[in-house]
């Protein structure tokens, strides 16, 4: 009996290339990546607070009020970092849904299901602070214009991709499935960013187009500008965290079906 | 290898149909999404008197007239929604956004009366792209840069890194 478990324990690089080599192969890429984003990871998280923080202060305590929208302007200092970040994560997941349909990248698979959800908080926050915005400014909690439904349909396409990929008992079809919709789903993204161009909406065009030429003042554009660098900082920090979270989570799911195999087949031998 | 070169061009046909079919339905339904017509659209086709809809430009300088309500009534006021080439005028009966002035961009959802006036039954306020602090526009209307009830302010480059001297306390 003392020799039956030890073997097992002795055992387990060999028994797991049987059963779980392909599996294990797989983890190739993403060990590399647990490591090179460990090593990241504190730094990053220490850059993201400390840049918030930096950016928090200066837009709600140190930036000016608007001539006209006194202090009611600031929420802008959240709504657009905000509306930026929905749109560039939708992005990201374009690039991964990609990289999963064309190379069947695993990690990709992985940091598109765990950047789902955080995309959707963010276009969530994305809509309330300019539904805040709306009514004290435009005298309207919401509007059907071009820029607010485009943003609302960004909003249900993060909701269904997050549902979509978790869906399926096969993770693999789940991600295909969910790579499919995010794909088909980037079309709304010029619809999103040039609505407020191409039709008659209440929202306003863009204020911050080129970086030479913002109609901004520079004293509202550069608290702008970090805490757009500090929210997105900490989005990538979330969106790491999780993917990393998930890679470990598959590692223990595959070392303990790698166990349970083992275990299965050690009465018979 | 080719496997992958098959799949990437799958999806690159792909995009394209989505993304003309995409661009096709937006096109035909060009009408329907915009959220407001200009003064100008409306001269070009005017609707008929029943048929409600929405009307957005700014509001005309000086053309502004508040009536004075009876008691509990709600306010009236009259003004002229301009785009520059034509303007329409517009009674209001109601409650009007904080941000109302002359010079403002403004949405307002109603129907034409037999009268030619368009009576509004909703008045939106539409903020335009820029933000500047209020000495910086205090500036701009002292040096004759711009006056708000006009319209738009000047381009950008002339004022956003303007740094008048701050006076008070300026929070």
């Amino acid at each position: 009996m003392p020799r039956e478990t030890g073997q097992p324990i002795a055992a387990p690089p060999k028994g797991a290339q049987s059963t779980g080599a392909r599996s294990l192969h797989r983890f190739a890429n993403p060990g590399r990546f647990l490591r090179m984003t460990g090593r990241l990871m504190p730094w990053l998280w220490a850059l993201a607070l400390a840049v918030t923080a930096w950016g928090t202060v200066w837009a709600l305590g140190i930036a000016p009020a608007d001539w006209q929208q006194g202090e009611t302007v600031r929420i802008m200092y959240v709504h657009v970092p905000m509306a930026w970040l929905a749109m560039g994560g939708y992005l990201g997941l374009g690039i991964l849904s990609v990289m999963s349909l064309i190379w069947r990248h695993p990690l990709a698979d992985l940091a598109a299901r765990e950047l789902s959800p955080v995309g959707a908080a963010v276009t969530a926050l994305c809509l309330a602070t300019g539904s805040l915005w709306g009514k004290p400014m435009w005298g309207t909690w919401w509007v059907w214009d071009a820029r607010l439904t485009s943003v609302l349909v960004l909003f249900f396409l993060w909701l269904g991709h997050a549902a979509l990929v978790r869906a399926f008992d096969e993770a693999d079809r789940g991600a295909r499935a969910g790579a499919i919709l995010a794909l088909v789903g980037l079309v709304n993204l010029p619809i999103v960013k040039f609505s407020v161009d191409w039709w008659n909406t209440l929202h306003q065009p863009a204020s911050v187009t080129r970086l030479n030429a913002p109609g901004m003042h520079v004293d509202m554009l550069y608290p702008l500008l970090v805490c757009a660098l500090g929210f997105s900082l900490l989005f990538g920090a979330v969106v790491l965290a999780r993917t990393r979270a998930a890679v470990m989570e598959r590692r223990v799911r595959a070392l303990e079906t790698a166990r349970a195999r083992r275990a299965e087949a050690a009465p018979v031998g | 290898m080719t496997r992958k070169r098959r799949r990437l061009w799958i999806l690159l046909l792909c995009a394209i149909g989505v993304g003309s079919a995409t661009a096709l339905t937006l096109t035909a339904f060009q009408d329907n999404i915009v959220f407001f017509r200009s003064p100008s659209d409306i001269m070009a086709e005017r609707p008929a008197p029943e048929r409600s809809f929405r009307l957005g430009g700014l509001v005309e300088a000086g053309s502004v007239q508040r009536e004075e309500a009876a008691a509990g009534a709600r306010p009236t006021v009259r003004f002229r929604v301009t785009d520059g080439a034509h303007a329409i005028p517009v009674t209001y009966q109601g409650v009007l956004p904080d941000l109302f002035r002359e010079g403002q961009g403004v949405v307002t959802a109603g129907r034409f009366g037999l009268d030619g006036m368009f009576r509004a039954t909703e008045v939106l306020a539409r903020h335009d792209e820029t933000y500047m602090p209020p000495e910086v526009a205090d500036a701009l209307k002292r040096a004759g840069h711009w006056q708000p009830e006009q319209g738009t302010p000047p381009p950008a480059a002339t004022w956003n890194t303007l740094q008048p001297a701050r006076t008070g306390s300026g929070s």
